[in-house]
């Protein structure tokens, strides 16, 4: 075993390093190449509904393999981008960020393996249904429209697997421990096992659902379900879900990005306790996707938007430090002024660009998010295509940009070549950018003007003429995005099979100017911040999902209606 | 004062206003909600969609003045419609929506108002809006509820307010 070492001093030699983390390099790497294959093909079904907005169908062609047109192609859209591409490439990434930040590999490699075989035996099962059109039921799988057993059945195998990696971390964390105790958790292993840990909590809601509702349904075990019931278990997982996305995005804009800028974190604690608020309130809030739902009273509704404000703190702490942290690389690369060392930073840096732009378009998706969140004003955007807007910002830009960022310098790192075209991939960070902030934009545009989100609004037959000269904007946005992913994957493939062999070091773990010493040691031990976490999921809960499930009939048939 | 004492000032800089923002964007929010009036759907109770032929007042959907000026719109969502379609009213209205479905789940969302509701077989949804402007309102069902969704719309005509006949 290597012995432990402080976060951010690299290892004497990188040969050295390929050799100990061998095993995690190729689980990593497969995560990663399962998630790209998913983002690929999910992002192409994007493109085809951004034309079909303006009556071009090039769905009539595929019929042959996809039988169900629009609806279908949206379905393997959501399914494969934000499902599939999220959940493998934060397994890959955080097995990575985990064992890097300690200095010690897995503590069982076994269950690793174990690990991606659950999810990808997972994903096969899922995805045959979905394929043969007998899953068109969207990402968000809203009973009564009923799949196939084995769509369900697959997509639980995939969250079960997710679990596993949290049991190695733990694992890992106990062995780093005993080797040196009395010592701060790295940061990027600390916020790797928060993140895990926060997952791991909120899945209970879907998993609950899964089990107890949708499977046994979808098999013919019991006639009927509940939709409210399933939808409120759905967003139990459905809002901290997008935690799970951008916190692993976060801890490359605060492990990595400080010290790519050329300069420090500027707060260790302040992170550590940023990331202790997402773990206590990510979860106990998902009735703010519910505010338009029968059967769920107004008063926890607003306890929830309250919640929900609550949790834009540790965003706004986020934003200021990883700024702040910017700033810092700016100056120490000689920039000066209130605002002038922005264009000190290292702009020719792909992974660093693509990191940057993605947090330039996030911080309109929060302020966007915090609109959603506003209870009754969010009346005027719900299930519109403002929506759509939203999230494209969040998880299609702050996430996905951000993870292609990470690639330019991970990828290399584990395959030990160089990056093909650098050049390449600064046009791909900022056509992504352009595209996605078009798109985005006009879609936002259409959802104030009640535009429809999931619909196949080149077939409606209320085509209004308000939205006319707006969606062939969100088709060049859309466009230019497909531009981004095409220079992408070439670039991926050509230094995948071509790109120069030679042992790339990983991007640095960044310092902090303001270090672990400064912060609170309870933040390092879990079970006060579990504690409460569980006593805020139970208060925000429990009425609700008691008087659901004590007062249902369970008696709703399901249907395939596409 | 050194980097660190610089840097922890800067951070309670930044935190009051991250606080203070946040409660006063909820303070605005529960004064419209409770002042104004404002609000989204809560419980307003189940029904079973394999009896709504018979269970009122889905037994027989539509507009019904309650009082001069006050309407109740009983509503009905299937694949692909509602029932009725269109409805229409005179200016100044005030509509109570009560809406399920026969089937799926379905959206009801009004254009330029703040209905706007999940409608879930097995539960009834229940909004009120007043109508002001005269004019064509149109309602979509915002939630993919399968392959003719993009063609589940209706609207609600607003008369204007002198020929105060009651729509029917």
């Amino acid at each position: 075993m290597a012995t432990a070492r402080v976060s951010g001093v690299p290892l004497a030699s990188e040969r050295a390093d390929a050799a100990v983390f061998s095993t995690e390099h190729r689980l990593t790497g497969l995560n990663l190449l399962v998630a790209f294959i998913a983002l690929a093909l999910g992002g192409l079904f994007g493109v085809m509904q951004a034309l079909q907005y303006n009556g071009i169908d090039l769905y009539k062609p595929i019929a042959p393999v996809l039988r169900g047109g629009y609806y279908q192609g949206l379905a393997l859209h959501g399914v494969l981008n934000v499902l599939v591409f999220t959940t493998f490439f934060i397994i890959g990434w955080l097995t990575f960020t985990t064992t890097r930040s300690f200095g010690i590999p897995l503590a069982s490699r076994t269950l690793g393996w174990v690990t991606f075989g659950v999810m990808t035996g997972g994903l096969l099962i899922a995805a045959l249904p979905l394929l043969l059109n007998n899953a068109t039921v969207m990402f968000t799988f809203y009973p009564p429209l009923k799949a196939d057993p084995f769509f369900y059945i697959g997509l639980t195998l995939v969250v079960v697997g997710t679990w596993l990696l949290l049991a190695n971390q733990v694992m890992t964390l106990r062995q780093w421990r005993a080797a040196n105790p009395g010592v701060r958790i790295p940061l990027a292993a600390f916020m790797s096992i928060v993140t895990m840990t926060m997952w791991v909590i909120c899945t209970f809601g879907v998993a609950t659902e899964m089990l107890f509702l949708l499977i046994p349904w979808s098999l013919g075990l019991v006639q009927g379900t509940d939709p409210v019931l399933a939808r409120t278990l759905f967003w139990f997982t459905g809002h901290p879900i997008v935690y799970f996305w951008l916190l692993p995005a976060y801890i490359s804009w605060y492990n990595f990005i400080p010290k790519q800028a050329g300069g420090k974190l500027f707060s260790d604690p302040m992170a550590r306790v940023s990331f202790i608020l997402f773990l206590i309130l990510s979860t106990p809030i998902g009735l703010h996707h519910q505010y338009t739902d029968p059967g769920i009273s107004e008063t926890w509704k607003l306890i929830h938007a309250i919640f929900t404000f609550g949790v834009f703190f540790p965003s706004l702490l986020t934003f200021f430090n990883v700024v702040a942290s910017l700033e810092h690389g700016g100056r120490s690369r000689g920039g000066k002024g209130w605002l002038m060392w922005v264009f000190s930073l290292p702009w020719r840096e792909p992974s660093f660009t693509a990191q940057v732009l993605a947090m330039i378009l996030f911080a309109f998706g929060g302020a966007g998010g915090l609109i959603n969140a506003s209870y009754n004003i969010n009346l005027v955007v719900h299930n519109t295509s403002w929506i759509s807007g939203h999230f494209h910002l969040t998880v299609g830009t702050a996430v996905t940009l951000t993870f292609m960022g990470i690639t330019y310098w991970l990828v290399p790192h584990i395959t030990g070549r160089k990056l093909w075209s650098p050049p390449m991939a600064l046009a791909q960070a900022w056509t992504w950018f352009l595209g996605m902030g078009m798109f985005s934009h006009w879609m936002h545009q259409l959802g104030l003007m009640s535009m429809p989100r999931r619909t196949a609004i080149g077939a409606a037959n209320y085509m209004q003429p308000e939205w006319q000269p707006l969606l062939p904007f969100v088709m060049i946005g859309a466009l230019i995005m497909f531009v981004s992913a095409i220079l992408y994957y070439l670039n991926m493939i050509m230094t995948i099979t071509a790109g120069k062999k030679e042992a790339v070091p990983m991007a640095p773990f960044a310092r902090a100017i303001s270090g672990p010493e400064d912060s609170p040691r309870v933040l390092d031990n879990f079970k006060p911040w579990l504690t409460i976490s569980f006593i805020l999921i139970v208060i925000n809960y429990a009425p609700t999902l008691i008087r659901l499930i004590s007062t249902t009939p369970l008696n709703i048939p399901g249907m395939r209606s596409w | 004062m050194n980097q660190k004492q610089l840097g922890y000032l800067f951070e309670i800089a930044w935190i009051l206003p991250s606080v203070a923002v946040p409660i006063a964007f909820l303070v605005a929010i529960v004064i419209t909600a409770f002042a104004v009036g404002i609000s989204v759907p809560g419980e307003a109770g189940r029904v079973d969609p394999k009896t709504l032929n018979t269970t009122a007042p889905f037994d027989k959907p539509g507009l019904r003045e309650l009082a001069p000026g006050r309407y109740e719109a009983v509503i009905t969502a299937q694949l692909f419609n509602f029932t009725p379609g269109e409805l229409e009213i005179p200016a100044g209205s005030k509509v109570t929506f009560i809406v399920t479905s026969r089937d799926v789940i379905h959206g009801y969302k009004v254009e330029n108002t703040p209905i706007n509701m999940m409608i879930v077989p097995g539960q009834i949804s229940r909004m009120t809006t007043t109508f002001d402007q005269p004019g064509e309102y149109y309602v979509y069902c915002h939630e993919y509820c399968g392959g003719g969704h993009h063609l589940m719309a209706g609207k609600i005509i607003v008369t204007p307010a002198q020929s105060a006949s009651s729509g029917r």
